[in-house]
């Protein structure tokens, strides 16, 4: 009796039933998965905030929060400026190459749209830590350009963000998409695509 | 007979040697599955152990998935159930499939219960697997509750309440204990804080232990069948009971159409009724607890409602509440309040058949009338229903004795 | 053996007969809710599928109803992406309480204001549909008669005694209600019955016009009640007919490996 059964049939069905199975268990576990996800009150309380600069002077910075991350909006001064390239050959990634840390119109020297403002994610890139302002040249170390000092683990920042080498973070502090609504405003977190 | 080797397990070689000269893994294996034999003339009411267990599954993963949204205080509860059904992407469905489930749960419970009582499956050598299983009815009667408060509507607030109240006519710790169960003078954001903790830690922990052990007591003695006759009293020179057939891969592979089937039914209930016309999710909850005002009209879930009528059917605090645990309580004795030679209602005689089915009637009748306001015309209803509902166990000894029984054959009844 | 195998027929078909009743009482469950609470409902006869609808139902909540009353779960976002409308649509023509789309639909009315003014806060309106029926709030909204007892000067035949006033009065105009007593029983009881309206002052819209209004208005009550709904519907669908597929195969797998058992 045992001769009777068509086993490429049996194996066929079998195989049939598990590759449906496993269909419907993945289609299944797509809502639960998806359910993780920000939900519309998490898009909501994370949505772009606006930021007037009005009262921002030269060389001051102001510490704004943005879907529950801390950003740094820094007006740098044309002293600031200059001395953005001058330990050029210290940094890591000076051209910006990382594509992830930065929206592409803030791929360049002074990282952001227009170069007396920087817009900046106050989280190290190593762990997350708030790396600390250290504006003023000398202040961290004899030669220091001024940027910002990670706390945590010592890691180094120009003024524009960028990570110094040799340090533990890996790539520079991350740009968030922002955009000018007028000469004194930006709103962080929504740009129009290319600035 | 034909009988074809199973395949799963039978070589063993590197990895699986490895694993199982550690673990009995292949051995547990054919213990439960590929040389656990089952007879071979299950109907369909031998479907819905395997059903709760797989709605008990539902259950666990929905409710983690819900757990990850859901407040348990008084002043959020309400408002993050409908985070869940609106913010949270797909929580709609988690949300229903939950609820839904919940409804399915006793649905399927029940159907198992009568089973038992259909083929005699509380009978000797399964007095505790029966005992083990009214044990799960009871704490999942409990999570059930426990869970309805969650949502912090009008009936969860109203219907914790009433019952919760019930502990009150206890004879001279009521109302002391109905103190500790609140955990405050009402019922508040303490009572909603410890019932989540009940609903998701400590009573699904009680239930899956107990599914366990039950599982266990059920593959030690061996699965009854509607002959109600033990097949392992005729087993082949291989040792393998003539009628059974290895779980798997026939059971499995039945049981895999009837899940199936299982979820067309359940999903056609959450995608196009999750309501259920105001049963599985009622009407008044959608109003979130309101302790100034109770609702017009209030009425437990459904699946409590037989209990809950026979509770209202006495105009007594007390001895409404003692004939309502009474009813819970009885199914316990059944091994032993029935007295007939045979299990199967097959070769029972015609008054077990009568008796069974008064009883039937007079459950559906109950939950009927648990649904309905306490008018007078339904309290006597619900006085009559009782009355057979408790006959039937407390005059089983009588009539299961003297019912003419037919002979039993040997071999299970099957045609295929 | 004949014998058994005709119980288990009969068993069966005790099964199925069992399995119709459940389906008989679940369905005459629906009408369950319009039973409750006394009045007779009149049908809203409105349709949750119909766009059109709910975008003059959100149109007239917002105008007439979101001063009061607040729909505290629903985002102005989410029923602009139901309702096809664009967020700036929404923003520009709809949204009075709030400064972005992502906010719920809140009303300015302060909670001391509102006890002030009418003894409690006017209930939120996310649910209401689906806690009442649609077909209470369609009846409620056109059940405003003259009460010169009342403080609002209005009472209503579906909720009597509410605190709201007709805000509609000047759509519907003022009616009065009819009602009659008739004797229940010997004992000199009557019960006091509700005997249709009467308009006493005309308003800007038709009686029919004034009918579609509030139906509008009762359809985006019911679909803000359950916004999911249509996507529930549809997915539902997608996931039977795989159900049913997946049948078909196990039940092909199911008979090939019980060849053996036969």
């Amino acid at each position: 009796m045992t001769d009777d059964v068509d086993r490429n049939r049996r194996h066929f069905l079998t195989l049939a039933t598990a590759v449906t199975g496993v269909v419907g268990i993945a289609a299944a576990s797509v809502p639960f998965l998806a359910s993780l996800q920000p939900s519309a009150r998490a898009q909501a309380l994370g949505a772009p905030v606006e930021v007037p600069l009005g009262s921002l002077d030269p060389g001051e910075m102001v510490r704004v929060m943005w879907r529950g991350k801390l950003v740094y909006v820094l007006r740098r001064d044309p002293t600031m400026l200059e001395r953005l390239n001058a330990a050029r050959e210290l940094l890591k990634d000076p051209d910006s190459l990382v594509v992830e840390q930065q929206p592409a119109y803030a791929a360049n020297d002074h990282r952001s749209v227009k170069p007396e403002y920087l817009v900046i994610e106050g989280a190290c890139t190593h762990l997350g830590c708030a790396p600390l302002p250290q504006f003023a040249a000398g202040s961290l170390e004899a030669d220091w350009q001024g940027g910002f000092f990670c706390p945590c683990h010592g890691s180094k920042f120009d003024l524009s963000g960028r990570v110094y080498d040799g340090v533990p973070a890996p790539t520079n502090l991350r740009v968030p998409p922002y955009r000018f609504v007028r000469d004194d405003l930006i709103m962080i977190g929504v740009d129009s695509g290319a600035a | 007979m034909a009988r074809v080797e199973a395949e799963v397990g039978v070589e063993k070689s590197g990895i699986m040697k490895w694993i199982d000269d550690r673990f009995p893994f292949t051995e547990t294996l054919k213990l439960h599955a590929t040389e656990y034999y089952a007879s071979k003339n299950f109907n369909i009411w031998y479907i819905f152990g395997v059903l709760a267990t797989v709605v008990l599954v539902l259950q666990i993963v929905t409710g983690i998935f819900l757990t990850m949204n859901y407040k348990p205080a008084a002043a959020d509860a309400f408002a993050s159930v409908e985070y869940i059904m609106r913010d949270v992407e797909w929580g709609w469905l988690i949300r229903y499939m939950h609820s839904t489930g919940a409804s399915f749960f006793f649905i399927i419970v029940y159907l198992h219960m009568f089973r038992g009582l259909l083929y005699g499956s509380y009978k000797k050598p399964r007095e505790l697997i029966w005992i083990i299983g009214m044990l799960i009815f009871l704490v999942l009667m409990a999570e059930a509750f426990a869970g309805y408060l969650l949502p912090w509507g009008q009936m969860s607030y109203w219907g914790a309440q009433v019952i919760i109240s019930l502990f009150g006519a206890i004879p001279f710790v009521g109302e002391a204990l109905v103190e500790l169960i609140r955990g405050d003078y009402s019922i508040s954001d303490i009572t909603l804080n410890r019932f989540f903790a009940l609903h998701v830690i400590v009573l699904p922990l009680a239930l899956i232990a107990l599914v366990f052990v039950h599982i266990v007591a059920l593959h030690h003695v061996g699965s009854n069948n509607p002959d109600g006759i033990e097949i392992k009293d005729h087993k082949g020179p291989d040792g393998i009971p003539l009628d059974g057939i290895a779980f798997h891969p026939y059971h499995t592979t039945k049981d895999l159409v009837y899940i199936i089937a299982f979820l067309i039914v359940f999903s056609f209930v959450v995608f196009f009724a999750p309501d259920m016309g105001g049963y599985f999710l009622e009407h008044a909850n959608f109003e979130p607890a309101n302790t100034m005002a109770t609702p017009e009209h209030i009425a437990p879930v459904w699946y409590f409602t037989p209990f809950y009528a026979i509770l209202r059917a006495v105009p007594s605090k007390f001895w409404g509440m003692f004939l309502m645990v009474l009813a819970v309580a009885l199914p316990f004795a059944l091994p032993w309040l029935d007295r007939s030679r045979v299990k199967s209602i097959r070769y029972r005689g015609w008054i077990y058949r009568l008796a069974l089915t008064l009883f039937v009637i007079s459950f559906i009748a109950l939950g009927y009338l648990g649904l309905k306001p306490a008018d007078t015309v339904y309290v006597y209803l619900a006085q009559f229903f009782s009355v057979i509902y408790f006959s039937f166990f407390l005059l089983m000894p009588y009539y299961s004795s003297i019912d003419k029984t037919k002979p039993v054959p040997d071999r299970v009844v099957y045609h295929g | 053996m004949d014998n058994g195998n005709k119980k288990r027929h009969s068993f069966g078909s005790g099964f199925r007969t069992f399995a119709a009743a459940a389906l008989v009482i679940c369905i005459s469950s629906t009408s369950a809710l319009a039973s409750e609470g006394g009045a007779e409902l009149e049908h809203t006869g409105n349709d949750v599928d119909n766009i059109q609808s709910l975008q003059r139902g959100a149109r007239n909540f917002m105008n007439y109803c979101s001063g009061c009353h607040s729909a505290q779960y629903v985002r102005y976002n989410s029923v602009a992406r139901d309702l096809e409308l664009t967020e700036d649509q929404i923003a520009n023509n709809l949204m009075f309480n709030a400064d972005n789309t992502f906010e719920t639909i809140v009303s300015s009315m302060r909670i001391e204001d509102a006890r002030r003014w009418f003894g409690q806060q006017p209930p939120d309106m996310s649910l209401i549909a689906r806690a009442k029926g649609t077909d209470y709030v369609y009846n409620f909204l056109k059940g405003f008669y003259i009460d010169p007892d009342s403080p609002t000067g209005v009472d209503n035949r579906v909720l009597e005694g509410t605190s709201m006033p007709h805000v509609l009065w000047q759509l519907q105009g003022y009616q009065h209600a009819n009602f009659v007593e008739t004797p229940v029983g010997d004992e000199g009881i009557t019960k006091t019955e509700f005997a249709g309206f009467e308009y006493l002052t005309e308003g800007t819209m038709s009686a029919e016009d004034f009918d579609g209004f509030v139906r509008d208005t009762a359809n985006f009550l019911e679909y803000i009640a359950e916004p999911e709904r249509s996507t529930r519907r549809k997915v539902g669908v997608w996931v039977i007919i795989f159900l049913f597929v997946f049948l078909a195969i196990a039940i092909m797998l199911k008979k090939e490996y019980w060849k053996d058992v036969n």
